[in-house]
């Protein structure tokens, strides 16, 4: 009751002396994803177009090993819909389950850059081997930084989570914006495992 | 109103910065978009004057034909921070600051979308600028704006490399206030205010924010690519490494090309707004000039190999490049035609602000035209790489951009400081900087056309006569300087107090008192009618005063 009382005077005050301040930041997420998509874009391009005309990247490119970065694809992609069911479970106010589901994430997250050392020290070429090899490095290290950091918004939610309704199912941008980002983190990935691996 | 909205803000906590004295807040890290809008003009403003030392510099040495006021390699990084102090450290930041300032008061907001992302993308500018003079201790890059490898990366690493994380660092910036205004110029605007109803100035600004956040991201690409080229010594862009250097110009120029639309069309706004304040008529095709910014922000993305015609471009690219580029003059063509017709027939008054603003039309079109002719292929490859390019982006940005800049200064300076401007030295800077510049440039076209490369510190003594008139209106372009810069400083401390609107304008920053009071508006505006409804206002507008002509 206090703690409706104390909110209620709160937003009297703001909205007579300073008025509340619209929020647009998962808008504004997406328009930052959008830069950082352009630059994967930017890189991805150049990839192909480094395969159609530079002379270093003619005829037989180095074989590349599918096993490993194949789990780890599959490590990535179903933990974006581990972090969904977190975001479910905060819709409820179920801050357990949001802890458990981006704990999960994390470790799967945690699991795919450790998986990604793994195949960098046991590759046969490094980073200015050949074109393609530097671009490799380039692009997965790029890459893999971007999974850095959402394991760190990931980390940070679960940090914030400990203080009881810092999070709850009203408001949570927090935790929808680290699952956005992780989905962006999924997609790139999804595009570079074709483009490096497969293609 | 007026006094209403003030005493209003005197009771309005602002956080905590309200007993520290007024001045201090300019060097902190303020919220208010007002405060983050003279921070951008401001340092943009110092940067101007280090670019133009710079200029001055390169002019020096170009005043005789041989070389003997600098070292060749010392030239060579002279005009390199040259081109990229004017472009990422003042045309780009100080639009942003007019666009900061300008677009919530227009839009009847509070403050933009994101206030402290803003103070962040505004703190990123003076590191970055002091990171670019400080490669002046280890030997600056000089491989020209463009940075085209492998040119740039056999020079000294340590130059390049600050170059790169410089250009990087003001990229992230002009990124971050994109986003900003983006969301702002959306989300923001007061109910009442139909896309239709903005002000042309936000649909500018709202072309440049798409453009600069598409396409930035782009050379950062690039740039990453290119830093590991530089230090770690891959081969992305080394053709003896198996790389290719063509991939880093596409990349370059997809970011550079739309970097001249990021650094016109706010300014193209700009005009927009004060052609028809200073008319004293309605524009002339508000709907024409609205998304014609938006037809140059799209086409603007899909020209930039016309800046690569001599790099072995295939011909069928060319053909496409070539028709593109030309096509881009359609919608140019629709805003210059309808600033004109503004001006048609209309009281136009003849104060600085106006000045500028026709200067800017008259120049933008001669560099305009020069535009069309170096977008056909065949000329293209004659004068590439001659003075004849450097007189046409001249007169795009200088012309263009920053006579645009300054008419934007005259015209809005008595509403950012509250004291108006003194018009006869305001007038003294227009001729001696319209005289300085023409003279300048215009000869350069002839110097091209002659075949006088760009980027070389010695020329041919034929050359020399034409390269001396350049000189001189390089010295009167710095003269001119100076009765601008009095007349700011002497102004905003001592001059005439400005009325809430000076020139009775009807776009909504001039609703609210001079300077504005903090967020702006004490209850959210509704706009009586359209911003340039002159002459035909409805009798139910109240909230500023009635707009009776100026002139008799």
């Amino acid at each position: 009751m206090t703690t409706t009382t104390s909110t209620h005077l709160t937003t009297e005050t703001i909205t007579e002396h300073h008025h509340p301040h619209p929020d647009h930041r998962i808008l504004g997420l997406y328009m930052f994803l959008i830069a950082e998509g352009m630059i994967f874009v930017g890189l991805f391009v150049a990839y192909f177009t480094f395969r159609a005309v530079a002379p270093g990247m003619q005829g037989e490119l180095p074989k590349l090993e599918l096993m490993l970065p194949g789990i780890n694809t599959i490590i990535l992609v179903s933990s974006s819909f581990v972090m969904n069911r977190g975001q479910l479970a905060i819709k409820k106010n179920d801050t357990k389950g949001l802890q458990f589901w981006f704990g999960l994430t994390a470790l799967m997250g945690a699991t795919f850059l450790a998986g990604q050392l793994y195949e960098y020290f046991h590759l046969e070429f490094g980073l200015k081997s050949s074109l393609f090899a530097s671009t490799f490095y380039v692009l997965t290290g790029f890459h893999g930084l971007h999974v850095c950091f959402g394991l760190i918004l990931t980390l940070a939610v679960l940090w914030r989570s400990r203080s009881a309704d810092h999070y709850n199912e009203h408001s949570h941008f927090g935790v929808e914006a680290a699952e956005i980002y992780w989905h962006f983190v999924d997609v790139i990935w999804i595009v570079l495992f074709i483009l490096l691996y497969l293609f | 109103m007026t006094t209403l909205t003030q005493i209003s803000n005197d009771t309005t906590p602002s956080g905590g910065d309200r007993p520290k004295p007024e001045w201090r807040k300019y060097f902190g890290f303020s919220h208010d978009h007002k405060v983050i809008g003279i921070q951008y003009l401001v340092t943009s403003f110092f940067f101007y004057l280090i670019g133009g030392g710079l200029a001055a510099a390169v002019r020096t040495e170009l005043a005789t034909p041989a070389s003997d006021f600098v070292s060749p390699e010392l030239y060579n990084s002279l005009f390199t921070l040259h081109g990229t102090v004017m472009i990422f450290l003042w045309i780009v930041p100080s639009t942003a600051g007019f666009i900061n300032y300008l677009v919530p008061l227009m839009i009847g907001a509070r403050d933009m979308a994101f206030p402290r992302l803003n103070a962040v993308a505004f703190w990123m500018l003076p590191p970055s600028g002091l990171l670019l003079m400080s490669s002046f201790f280890v030997g600056p890059a000089s491989a020209g704006w463009t940075s085209y490898p492998p040119l740039s990366t056999m020079g000294p690493v340590a130059g390049e490399l600050i170059w790169i994380l410089s250009v990087l660092l003001l990229g992230t910036s002009s990124i971050l206030g994109a986003i900003n205004f983006i969301v702002t110029i959306w989300k923001m605007r007061v109910p009442q205010m139909g896309w239709n109803d903005m002000p042309l100035f936000c649909w500018a600004s709202l072309a440049t924010g798409i453009l600069a956040l598409v396409s930035t991201p782009v050379l950062a690409g690039a740039l990453i690519l290119l830093s590991f080229d530089l230090v770690v010594g891959t081969s992305f862009f080394n053709p003896t490494g198996g790389g290719d250097p063509i991939v880093y110009q596409h990349m370059f120029w997809f970011y550079s090309h739309p970097a001249v639309y990021i650094m016109i069309l706010p300014v193209f706004g700009m005009i927009s707004d004060i052609i028809p304040v200073h008319s004293r008529k309605a524009i002339f095709g508000y709907r024409a000039i609205a998304y014609s910014s938006i037809a140059i922000c799209f086409l603007g993305l899909i020209v930039w190999a016309h800046h690569m015609f001599t790099s072995g471009t295939p011909p069928w690219l060319r053909m496409f490049f070539m028709f593109a580029t030309m096509v881009i003059a359609v919608p140019t063509g629709i805003k210059v035609f309808s600033w004109v017709a503004t001006m048609w027939g209309g009281k136009i008054q003849l104060n600085s602000a106006m000045l500028f603003a026709m200067g800017f039309v008259s120049m933008f079109v001669i560099g305009g035209i020069s535009g069309v002719m170096l977008a056909a292929v065949p000329f293209d490859i004659h004068v590439h790489d001659t003075y004849f390019v450097v007189a046409h982006f001249h007169y795009v940005l200088f012309g263009g951009s920053v006579f645009g800049l300054y008419s934007g200064m005259y015209h809005w300076f008595p509403k950012i400081t509250g004291r108006m401007l003194n018009e006869k030295l305001g007038k003294i800077h227009f001729a001696l900087n319209f005289i300085g510049f023409n003279l300048t440039f215009l000869p350069m076209h002839k110097l091209g056309l002659d075949g006088m490369n760009r980027r070389i510190a010695e020329y041919d003594p034929k050359y020399a006569t034409i390269n001396m008139i350049c000189s001189i209106g390089t010295l009167l372009l710095a003269v001119s300087t100076v009765p601008f810069l009095i007349n700011a400083v002497r102004s905003w401390f001592w001059g005439d107090r400005a009325p809430a609107n000076p020139w009775n304008g009807l776009t909504l920053e001039w609703t609210v008192s001079s300077p504005p009071p903090v967020e702006n508006f004490a209850v959210d505006p509704i706009p009586a009618c359209h911003p340039y409804a002159y002459g035909k206002r409805p009798a139910s507008m109240v909230t500023s005063p009635p707009p009776t002509p100026i002139s008799t």
